[in-house]
């Protein structure tokens, strides 16, 4: 099974076990490079993929919390290298498969070729890269050609036209912004947000997944059957923020 | 594609390309739900820059209010220090005290234009959110501005002009605290309400369509001053000076001579108080190929692609990235960038004082330090450098430093 594969079939599967499939987002090196690894393991225990964020210090689609997690995973030295690095050595012992959520310019830093070859290495599945629009995938080549999955986004604001595109590029999962504005934010309004990805399903033979503003089991299973599965960042990395278990936190949203 | 034909596109006007790209620097790098009112924007521009009516009313607003053209004057005892032909173009003398005024009116007309309820600016120095609060008063648009707290502290004067004019400042204490904070926040504003709001960027960075609207509005400057030459001068300039921070004022200045081959475009960057990383803002001179703010562009940067920290006494000049069509005109071979420290720009902001009874901003001061030194090994060469502002707004800067330095004498 090719990477991409494998997180449409994660997300499938879990929304045939529980209603909808859960997605979590972990900032890499928060709160501590040591803790990490650890707070990873967990939450791939309890989400049926999860994120790996990758600290950028301009990160401008993300609300206060994911910015201040960012901002404190690079003030501990958190780099590329050293995430990676900790990834494939915990390669086989996760339970969940991975995605690299990063901003294209530490990506090109660190060359999209090498990060190719090394993601596969590392046992990563795909990326979300939120600043690279539909127009400039071209790019993203050498990660589609590995294989990976590279998640396409798409918000209320998108017309028919390019959601059409998009859906049709896209690989692993469409990730539905339900409300327009930063990660974290209170939102839009829940009618409207059905009727979105309803129309967002229609355009997509892949998995849809649900993200921003999403914090509770409630908000979580408003969205049953409207799409396929949740993301859940904020609201994680607030409860990292204060020290709580991630395990519980996830348990509680199923 | 060659150097040549890349610049022979550029003087054609058929740079940036349809995605937004000058070569392989520019383009559209936004979460997707920018990229509609990115569209829209484009869009609107466009049409209104092809129509004969907006163009009437942009330019009767230019005359009447902003006070175009704004003179060419020769320097005459700064030309006899300098042991050359010194002439310089006053933004200075535009209405609000710089250059910027020449977007802001621009963007906020087309902001009109296409529905826009609000505006959101960020600033550095402040003239940029005082042009935008002034064009937005003008047109009956209400207006945010955000500031880096820094900012806000030493170019207080300005956020009081803002006030004065209806805008409400927010200051940053994120991040860095100074522009590129400024400029998150404003995005991530405009991420929230990309229908209902338009972002006026205030220099020719940012993702397509900005670094080209920008440089469309900016563009009167170097039209004005190569007329002006022309006709005052009796000819083009040997050397043309303008500073870059983002570098929408040199990109408007440079555009008017582009393809004068004989003439040579000049950018005085940032250079703080070292050259080493955090101790400037010259990012030509310092930086390399990188995606920031939805452009790819030369940003100051370390290996891992995470965006280095800047430190310039102007808050204009004060950022890690540069305009991305600066970057194709290096790459070109068309205009050269220099730093210029803190302490350069201080002592030619006070040579104009004294010589010429002209007080600039200590962002063109930086262009002014930069033609003093360009002039020299040179014979009685015809300069000619952009004033893009004036400095009344840096007084709490000047005051300091005349503190430091026992007082005025």
């Amino acid at each position: 099974m090719k990477p991409h594969q494998r997180i449409a079939q994660a997300i499938i599967a879990g929304r045939e076990q529980h209603g909808i499939a859960l997605v979590a987002y972990v900032t890499a090196g928060y709160p501590t490079l040591d803790a990490f690894p650890e707070i990873l393991k967990e939450a791939c225990a309890h989400a049926d993929v999860v994120e790996v964020g990758i600290p950028f210090s301009n990160p401008i689609a993300d609300g206060g919390t994911l910015q201040e997690s960012a901002r404190e995973a690079l003030k501990r030295g958190a780099t590329m290298t050293k995430i990676m690095r900790t990834l494939r050595d915990l390669d086989g012992t996760l339970a969940a498969p991975l995605l690299l959520m990063g901003y294209l310019n530490p990506l090109l830093a660190y060359g999209l070729d090498r990060l190719a070859d090394d993601a596969i290495a590392a046992g990563v599945h795909g990326v979300i890269v939120p600043d690279l629009p539909l127009e400039a995938l071209g790019m993203a080549r050498p990660l589609t050609d590995a294989s990976l999955a590279t998640i396409g986004m798409v918000s209320p604001v998108t017309s028919d036209e390019r959601l059409a595109r998009i859906a049709e590029h896209a690989t692993g999962f469409v990730y539905a912004v339900t409300s327009v504005g930063v990660t974290g934010q209170k939102r839009s309004d829940q009618a409207q947000i059905i009727g979105y990805l309803t129309k967002v399903k229609a355009a997509a033979t892949i998995p849809v997944c649900a993200g921003f503003g999403i914090r509770s089991k409630q908000h979580a299973d408003a969205l049953r059957g409207a799409c396929d599965g949740v993301i859940v960042g904020s609201a994680l990395m607030e409860a990292v923020g204060q020290g709580r278990d991630v395990g519980s936190v996830l348990a509680a949203l199923r | 594609m060659t150097a040549d034909t890349l610049l022979r596109q550029l003087i054609d006007g058929e740079l940036p390309d349809d995605d937004g790209f000058f070569g392989r620097f520019g383009g559209r790098f936004v979460p997707e739900t920018l990229v509609p009112a990115l569209e829209r924007f484009e869009e609107g521009a466009r049409g209104a820059l092809d129509d004969s009516a907006f163009k009437t009313e942009l330019k009767q607003h230019q005359e009447t209010w902003v006070g175009r053209p704004t003179p060419l004057m020769y320097a005459p005892r700064l030309s006899r220090a300098w042991n050359a032909q010194v002439w310089l173009k006053r933004e200075d003398l535009a209405h609000t005290g710089a250059h910027k005024i020449n977007n802001a009116l621009g963007q906020a007309l087309i902001a009109k234009r296409i529905g826009a309820k609000r505006v959101v600016a960020e600033t550095g120095a402040g003239q940029h959110g005082v042009a935008t609060a002034a064009a937005c008063a003008r047109l009956g648009l209400p207006c945010i501005v955000y500031m880096g707290a820094i900012d806000v502290e030493r170019q207080a004067p300005n956020v009081v002009r803002m006030w004065r004019m209806g805008a409400e400042v927010r200051p940053v204490t994120t991040g860095d605290a100074t522009l590129r904070a400024a400029v998150d926040e404003a995005i991530r504003h405009w991420v929230g309400d990309p229908e209902g709001t338009h972002y006026i960027l205030g220099s020719a960075v940012g993702p397509h369509p900005f670094p080209w609207i920008v440089r469309e509005f900016q563009k009167v400057i170097g039209v004005e001053s190569h007329r002006q030459m022309l006709e005052q001068a009796k000819k083009l300039p040997d050397i043309a000076v303008a500073c870059v921070g983002g570098g929408s004022n040199a990109i408007g200045f440079f555009h008017g001579f582009l393809g004068d081959a004989d003439v040579e475009l000049h950018g005085a960057e940032a250079g703080g108080v070292g050259a080493n990383v955090g101790q400037h803002a010259a990012t030509m001179s310092g930086g390399t190929p990188g995606v920031l703010h939805g452009s790819r562009s030369m940003l100051l940067q370390d290996g891992d692609g995470q965006v280095s920290d800047t430190q310039s006494i102007s808050a204009g000049l004060d950022y890690p990235a540069i305009g991305p069509e600066h970057a194709l005109l290096a790459h070109v071979g068309r205009a050269t960038y220099h730093a210029v420290r803190d302490d350069d720009a201080i002592a030619a902001l006070d040579e104009l004082c004294r010589l010429e009874g002209i007080l600039p901003a200590v962002e063109p001061a930086h262009a002014l330090a930069l033609a003093k030194r360009l002039c020299r090994n040179r014979d009685n060469p015809t300069v000619l450098v952009n004033v893009c502002g004036r400095g009344d707004k840096d007084m709490p800067i000047l005051t300091k430093l005349a503190e430091q330095q026992g007082g005025a004498s």
